[in-house]
């Protein structure tokens, strides 16, 4: 089957530093690869070549088996890929639907923003995501950190994503939050959905992961099914640079 | 509907019934408070119909620039530039009206102030669509390239003209000026009228759109004492300047002009100046604008979140120069605005508006630290500033005196605005 999402050989570097060194990945429908590594290893430049907020300096991208280029987030969105930002991207001043729909309004006939239609959208797919979200009118700043998540993963979902990168999505999460995140990542791949967790939470990532990529330094140190290692095996890997031994 | 039952048992407070913004309240008390203290210090010639009409006309020009200084702070910018393109806008403007279009067309010509106002317009747009190049593309910040602009355009201005003063202006080009262009009684009931029925039925559409779609609708009561408070205040504000009579000297000359004796007791009330149906017409276009088009929504969220409103497909860099070109062009109709109530262009026109279209808008609620800000705050800052400064001199302040409480009263504002912000919590 080909693979949803394929980087091939992808290489960026800042001024002489190779943040992401020759470093292929690739993601299925219906699955969640985890991207694991320390601060710095390179995950999160990697995955925003996908989201278009980089441009990877070679490398190719291939969706579906096709190659396609990624200049910026437009780009990004025209192919399904949706991102929810470790910081969660949300301008704090506009109230949920302005956020949710920024960048891609509502409008009515005459080209005028439609907030009152917006504002209906939101609490349609809100009722579905997360029942209890109720501050429709206040701007985010007043959300708490998990109705400002539901705000962000909102917007990957109403824009039918197809390949959904989630940057750290519980970091600022209570246990309960990070519950509803949990629970919200394994509905999305029961859809079909094809999912990049981004993470430094090794736990995170074995219970929601079915196969976890690890970087250190810029490279790819390896690619393993959940189901094949241990915990241990996983830190090695990270801490060491090092991959299981098979018997 | 479950929604509703669970509000219901709630008391809500009155302007919370009425959906007002408490911080608007808040301005329009302070400016009526201090409407009065200076009627009552003048012995009632404060809050008199001349007085009145003459405020308005005053403060037309930096309360248009001010509408587009709050898109230019609200995304986190500063224009420091804003009286200098109202000088070379104001110098392009008069050199065609009065030297080199006259030259080819003849004076008197028709088309003169046609050109001059689309040439004046282009000048300040482009202008600043260079300052917002400069700061969006080359990512200069806003507050060197318009300093610098401060000091190359009104100059620019000065070569345009050779430093001279250029009049008198067109006839018909001086009736954006304010007491030259005036509406007289009867159109000025008549737009007055347009403009109540249209504040009341945009009110009563926004209800019938906010029930198509099932949200909760303010009571009836509160719907109809909006209504009639918007259209009380229009139609009072009309009936005010119509009640500012045109000096008898003024009526005998433009009989005489006519060839006619003026009869016997006659008089005419000015009605609206032109100048403040235009100032009406920006704030109207401004703030739909803002609240009801993709790019006014850009601003404010490009205001509120940078990085948001780049990683959501937003083009910040051509929003930048876009929302400086928009500055140039206000300031260009500000030029006109003020360079035909003055009746010719001079070089020093505009200095200093920078400040004081800076100082409206923030006054206004527009905050520094960007995403927040409002045109009718704006254009009530200005007003504000105008009031404080004239009834200043009413009352016979010096003028360092009235400058030093000018200056503490930008501060002081600021600081009250803070005060409420953090006393409201994110509810701004």
């Amino acid at each position: 089957m080909t693979p949803l999402v394929e980087m091939r050989d992808i290489s960026i570097a800042f001024g002489g530093v190779k943040a992401v060194d020759h470093v292929s990945v690739d993601l299925h429908a219906g699955e969640v690869v985890g991207l694991l590594g320390h601060n710095g290893a390179g995950k999160s430049t990697l995955i925003k070549c996908l989201s278009g907020a980089y441009r990877a300096d070679s490398g190719s991208i291939l969706i579906e088996g096709k190659e396609v280029q990624i200049e910026n987030p437009r780009d990004a969105r025209a192919h399904n890929i949706e991102t929810i930002y470790q910081t969660l991207a949300l301008a704090d001043n506009l109230d949920a639907a302005s956020n949710l729909f920024l960048g891609r309004e509502l409008t009515t006939p005459l080209g005028f923003v439609d907030d009152d239609r917006m504002e209906a959208e939101t609490r349609r797919i809100m009722a579905r995501l997360n029942p209890n979200f109720a501050k429709f009118k206040e701007p985010v700043k007043a959300l708490s950190g998990g109705q400002r998540q539901s705000v962000a993963i909102a917007r990957a979902v109403y824009f039918n994503a197809r390949i959904l990168i989630m940057d750290e999505p519980t970091a600022a999460l209570g246990p309960q939050e990070t519950k509803m995140v949990a629970e919200l990542i394994q509905e999305l791949k029961r859809q079909g959905l094809g999912i990049f967790l981004i993470s430094h939470d090794i736990h995170d990532v074995m219970a929601l992961c079915d196969r976890v990529s690890v970087m250190k330094n810029g490279r790819l140190v390896g690619t393993e099914r959940v189901a094949d290692v241990t915990d241990d095996e996983i830190l090695a890997m990270i801490i060491l640079g090092k991959n299981p031994e098979r018997a | 509907m479950t929604d509703a039952t669970a509000d219901a048992p709630k008391r809500r407070s009155l302007t919370e019934t009425l959906e007002l913004d408490t911080r608007l309240l808040g301005m329009v008390g302070a400016f009526l408070v201090l409407c009065l203290a200076f009627d009552i210090v003048t012995d009632g010639r404060f809050l008199t119909p001349r007085n009145i009409f003459n405020l308005t006309i005053q403060t037309v020009s930096v309360a248009i620039m001010a509408t587009g200084m709050v898109f230019i702070i609200v995304c986190r910018h500063i224009d420091l530039s804003v009286g200098s393109i109202l000088a070379v806008s104001s110098a392009t403007m008069a050199m065609i009206q009065v030297e080199w279009l006259p030259q080819l067309l003849g004076l008197g010509h028709p088309l003169l102030w046609v050109a001059a106002c689309l040439a004046g317009l282009l000048v300040g747009a482009a202008v600043g669509a260079l300052h917002g190049w400069l700061v969006g593309f080359l990512a200069i910040p806003a507050f060197i390239v318009t300093l610098g602009g401060l000091l190359i355009w009104r100059n620019a201005g000065w070569y345009l003209t050779d430093g001279q003063t250029i009049g008198p202006l067109d006839p018909t080009f001086q009736i954006f000026g304010g007491a030259n262009g005036t509406l007289g009684v009867f159109w000025s009931w008549v737009v007055g009228a347009l403009a109540a029925l249209a504040a009341a039925a945009a009110i009563w559409a926004a209800r019938a759109r906010k029930a198509k779609h099932g949200f909760a609708v303010k009571p009836l009561w509160a719907e109809a004492a909006l209504t009639l408070l918007a259209a009380g205040a229009i139609l009072a504000f009309v009936a005010t300047l119509n009640a500012y009579d045109v000096p008898t000297g003024r009526l005998e000359c433009l009989f005489e002009a006519r060839g006619e004796v003026m009869p016997e007791g006659y008089s005419e009330g000015y009605g609206l100046p032109v100048s403040v149906l235009i100032l009406i017409a920006v704030a109207v276009a401004m703030t739909v604008i803002a609240r009801r088009t993709r790019f006014g929504r850009y601003v404010f969220a490009t205001g509120g979140n940078p990085d948001a409103a780049e990683l959501s497909g937003v083009d910040t860099k051509m929003l930048t120069v876009k929302i400086f070109a928009l500055m140039g062009a206000l300031c260009a109709l500000s030029a006109i605005v003020a360079s035909s109530r003055l009746t010719n262009h001079s070089n020093d026109i505009g200095t200093l508006d920078e400040l004081r279209v800076i100082a409206a808008a923030v006054i206004g609620g527009t905050a520094l630290s960007g995403g927040i800000g409002t045109i009718h705050g704006a254009i009530l800052g200005a007003l504000i500033m105008q009031s404080l400064q004239s009834g200043m001199a009413m009352v016979g302040v010096d003028s360092p005196l009235q400058n030093i409480v000018v200056g503490a009263v930008l501060v002081a504002a600021v600081f009250i605005d803070i005060v409420y912000r953090r006393r409201t919590g994110a509810r701004s």
